[in-house]
């Protein structure tokens, strides 16, 4: 970090309205928002903020004219007058007829911004304990679904490695949407509240577990946006974060069949069996993305238990793979069986009995993943 | 007692005194105690998030840091700083000899520290001690809490307790224990923000203990009041919070109106200008904060009528708010300043207190809440009118009336030095919060991405340097304790009014146990 900078601004920010033009590079304000909303949302915010500068104004040069020129020192004789009914109410009704004034605009965004009709993609965003589930709802029922967790490393969160450009805002699969599209989020949760958020697109909606809340966006431009949950969730809320792409309409058609056509092939390659040698590379990589945070790089352990020299892990498959697809009720280690395909979990359970002195053995094809689920 | 009965000695004094000047010092002790308990945490949090990345401590840890933060400061520093104010200075004001319920006063206090203590062990307790931020929503504070929550309940339960009891003292003694001639309109403003508070928190506080028993049935008992798997409403607990909630900021702050108050026009050396409508407004604000409590759920989702409602609400509360601050301006205007250290923290007082309401209004407009809500923004906010409001306030307070207390004089220069060293670190602290927050730095994160971290580590600094200047502040109470120099006269400050100023420094172990002849011009300041 630059203390010159930092020391710079500590010395600016004394003149309170100084830090304003320090640290230029930092952003200091709201993003102006990429959607009509946001814009809006933007200019209430500006014209809230310049009435209470200007009152502010006012009310800091009264009091510092006192400071200055009614002081003891000067030795002037103190005015002993006090209550003034028209003062009074001057100074209550002015307020009063500002706050109209400003009442009106936010009424008219608030029904913008409530408003979800006629919206042409619905995406249930679901937040678990710590990522998002989007599931792209399709009339025909054949809906897309996909997880959305952290991309950046456990090494760069502990300082090992060098923190990238997109530090704690990338994830794996990020949201695609197609730009000049109503797009509808429902939002709910499955655990405990979680909150979606994306600045430029102004849209920030609580994940409730039992209540589903919608809201929308229709994105002008594209590019990549990112977000963050913004309610406190449990140990990792601050590592569960939103990237929204919004791409041309063709783009979008295109990622939507090639997300279709995984899901098929995932489907039949749950039928192959598969090599030690695959497994493992699979494995160790589900594992670092999904099951690390928890269970430690090196299997020790954290909020969840070590995996390295876990009787779990050395006994049974069946009880490990119990765990892996349900979870254990009432922990923070949740059912994976939805969240990951029966590849991956295969993977990550053959993984998880080779990895870390776990020598058993054992390999764990995705077909007895398939098979444990059926019972 | 009798009228030459002094305290007694050793221990015995403390824990069995009845006495209202005793329970206030006790009160006062206590808050400052848990002040820097609550500080301590603080500075793990500031440390962590000094730079980007994991350093000190881990995730889950961090949240158990910010919610003993929060909880430790809201019910362990800053209530019960107001409530040994209270203690000594009410009865004082109003002429009594003590308060209406003596020992029940003394049991109010004491199974304050019981409680703390308890709360303040959840640390050491397996799974850790509460991370569910000091707002506790459910279910993260029920089916997914750590088990100390139980004892966290248990705690909050005690609190509230004290709490109650403590303000029925509070307007048992204002209506029944004022001298003859006191009528209502001439008590201090002290007493009438304190009795408005007091009916405020017999009116919330047991709707923060409703809360917590559902919660604590929730876990133990089979139900499912917050439990959507079980037919429950998460939201509902949301709404039970903030109906204690909001008006609880304002039991934070009343109290910190009336010192205000008191002192502006002291050091003004002129009537406060508008008393009737300080009185008003105080009532307004009070009625007013039971009708504002969603505007803390703006993105839960409620219908678009009920967040219209809690919209305007809340954007009515800045009327009387504003009207407090204009009487405090006018009531310097013209008149003779002097800027001791009382003044500069109620100045300092002024001038934050304002800006934490212009964030509070920019806050209430819930279309960009859903922008703020949830950020540094909110933090920002709610630090300038808790600690730059309430804070500031009780340090002008202790200040103002240690002579009384102590009959000796604090160090004008190091209680200056104390002003300045609290007011810049608490701007650099604090005041580059609300742009991290705008552009999007969510709260309770223990960790950020870089385009925070120069702000951050500014913000950190600050803390430290406000941190530091506490440590000031305890250095200055004890040294005017010890070795301050003895006053010799009844009224210290030349423009100060009220009863409280007709009675030796310091005030004998017993007063107006003859109720005084009220003045009636000068009752009131
Ligand atoms: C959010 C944290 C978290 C994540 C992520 C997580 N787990 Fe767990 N896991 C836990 C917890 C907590 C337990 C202990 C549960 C209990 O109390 O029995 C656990 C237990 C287990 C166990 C049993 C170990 C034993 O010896 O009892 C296995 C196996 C396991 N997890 C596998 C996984 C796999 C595979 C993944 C990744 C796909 C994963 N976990 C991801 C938290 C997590
Ligand atoms: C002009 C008067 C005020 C208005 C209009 C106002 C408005 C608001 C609003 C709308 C919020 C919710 C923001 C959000 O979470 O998105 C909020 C938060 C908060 N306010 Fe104020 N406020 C005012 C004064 C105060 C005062 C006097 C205090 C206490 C001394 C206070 C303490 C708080 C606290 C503690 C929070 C955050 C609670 C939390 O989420 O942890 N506010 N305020
Ligand atoms: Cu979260
Ligand atoms: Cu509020």
């Amino acid at each position: 970090m630059n203390f010159k900078t930092v020391a710079k601004a500590c010395v600016v920010s004394l003149l309170v309205s100084g830090p304003t033009w320090a640290l230029a590079q930092n952003q200091i304000n709201m993003a102006k928002g990429v959607t009509e909303v946001g814009a809006q949302i933007y200019g209430l915010h500006m014209l809230i903020f310049w009435i209470c500068a200007v009152i502010g104004v006012a009310v800091f040069a009264v009091m510092f004219y006192s400071i200055i020129y009614h002081r003891k020192s000067r030795g002037v004789t103190p005015a002993q007058f006090h209550d003034s009914t028209q003062v009074e109410i001057i100074w209550t009704i002015i307020p009063f007829l500002i706050l109209i004034g400003m009442a009106v605009p936010a009424t008219s965004t608030l029904l913008e911004v409530y408003n979800t009709d006629d919206a042409e993609i619905d995406i249930l965003i679901t937040g678990y304990q710590w990522k998002w589930k989007y599931e792209y709802l399709d009339e025909q029922g054949d809906n897309v679904v996909f997880f959305s967790n952290l991309a950046t490393s456990q090494e760069e969160i502990y300082n090992t490695d060098a923190k990238g450009a997109n530090y704690l805002l990338s994830v794996d699969e990020p949201m695609v949407i197609p730009v000049d599209t109503k797009v509808r989020f429902l939002v709910t949760a499955n655990d405990v509240i979680h909150s979606w958020w994306v600045p430029e697109l102004a849209v920030k909606r609580d994940a409730i577990p039992g209540f589903i809340n919608e809201a929308w966006t229709k994105v002008p431009t594209e590019g990549v946006y990112r977000g963050q949950c913004t309610e406190l969730c449990g140990a990792y809320h601050g590592f569960m974060p939103i990237e929204v792409h919004a791409v041309s309409r063709e783009e979008y058609d295109a990622w939507l069949a090639a997300k279709r056509s995984e899901k098929v092939a995932q489907t039949a390659a749950a039928q192959q069996a598969l090599g030690f040698e695959e497994l493992m590379a699979s494995g160790e990589a589900v594992y670092r993305a999904q099951c690390s945070a928890c269970h430690g790089a090196q299997g020790e352990g954290g909020v969840g238990n070590a995996i390295a020299g876990s009787a779990i892990a050395l006994g049974e498959v069946a009880k490990h793979l119990e765990v892996g697809i349900k979870g254990v009720a009432g922990t923070a280690m949740q059912a994976f069986g939805g969240q990951l395909s029966d590849v991956d979990m295969a993977a990550v359970i053959t993984y998880q009995r080779n990895a870390f002195g776990n020598n058993t053995g054992d390999i764990v094809q995705p077909a007895d993943v398939v098979n444990h689920k059926q019972g | 007692m009798g009228a030459h009965h002094g305290p007694a000695k050793g221990m015995s004094r403390w824990l069995l005194t009845t006495n209202h000047k005793d329970i206030g010092t006790m009160y006062l002790w206590f808050s400052f105690a848990m002040f820097i308990l609550g500080g301590a945490f603080a500075m793990v949090i500031r440390a962590e998030l000094f730079q980007p990345g994991m350093q000190l401590v881990e995730p889950g840890f961090f949240n158990q840091m910010t919610t003993l933060h929060g909880l430790v400061m809201v019910f362990g520093a800053i209530m019960p700083s107001f409530v040994g104010l209270a203690n000594w200075m009410i009865p004082m004001m109003i002429g009594a000899p003590d308060m209406a319920l003596p020992r029940m006063n003394n049991w109010s206090f004491w199974i304050l520290p019981p409680s703390f203590l308890m709360l303040a062990s959840t640390l050491f307790m397996e799974g850790g001690a509460p991370a569910f931020g000091w707002t506790f929503y459910a279910p993260l504070s029920t089916t997914y809490a750590p088990p100390s929550v139980t004892f966290f309940i248990f705690a909050i339960h005690i609190l509230g307790v004290s709490s109650i009891m403590g303000s029925i003292n509070i307007i048992a003694t204002v209506m029944n224990m004022r001298a003859p001639g006191m009528s209502y309109m001439k008590m201090p403003l002290f007493v009438w923000t304190w009795l408005i508070t007091a009916f405020l928190l017999v009116a919330v506080m047991p709707v923060l203990a409703g809360a917590v028993t559902m919660m604590l049935m929730d876990i133990h008992f089979g139900t499912s009041f917050f439990s959507a798997a079980g037919g429950g409403d998460p939201v509902l607990f949301q709404h039970v919070f903030w109906f204690f909630g909001h008006p609880e900021v304002y039991i934070i702050i009343l109290p910190a109106f009336g010192v205000v108050s008191q002192i502006i026009p002291a050091f003004s050396r002129k009537p406060l200008f508008g008393y009737a409508s300080m009185v008003y407004a105080t009532a307004s604000i009070a009625l007013l904060s039971f009708i504002v409590w969603a505007h803390h759920m703006y993105t839960v989702g409620m219908p678009v009528a009920g967040e219209l409602f809690f919209m305007y609400a809340t954007m009515l509360i800045a009327v009387p708010t504003g009207v407090k601050v204009f009487n405090w301006i006018t009531t310097m205007w013209r008149g003779a300043l002097s800027f001791e250290t009382p003044m500069l923290f109620c100045l300092g007082f002024l001038v934050l207190f304002t800006l934490g309401g212009f964030t509070g209004l920019m806050l209430s407009i819930a279309p960009a809440d859903f922008q703020y809500h949830d950020t540094y923004f909110v933090v920002a906010h709610f630090h300038y009118v808790m600690v730059a409001g309430a804070v500031f306030s009780m340090t002008a307070a202790v200040y103002y009336w240690i002579p009384k207390w102590t009959g000796r004089m604090y160090s004008e220069s190091m209680g200056r030095i104390h002003f300045w060293v609290s007011f810049i670190g608490f701007n650099i602290a604090f005041f580059p919060q609300h742009f991290v927050g705008l552009a999007g730095m969510p709260r309770r994160i223990p960790d950020y991405s870089l385009q925070f971290a120069d702000f951050n580590m500014m913000s950190s600094i600050g803390a430290f340097i406000y941190g530091a200047s506490q440590l000031l502040f305890l250095y200055n109470v004890i040294v005017t304790i010890v070795a301050g120099e003895k006053v010799g006269e009844d009224k210290i400050w030349d423009g100060a009014e009220g009863l409280e100023w007709t009675v030796p420094c310091p005030a004998p172990y017993h007063t107006f146990e003859v109720p005084p002849k009220i003045d009636a011009v000068s009752a009131h300041a």
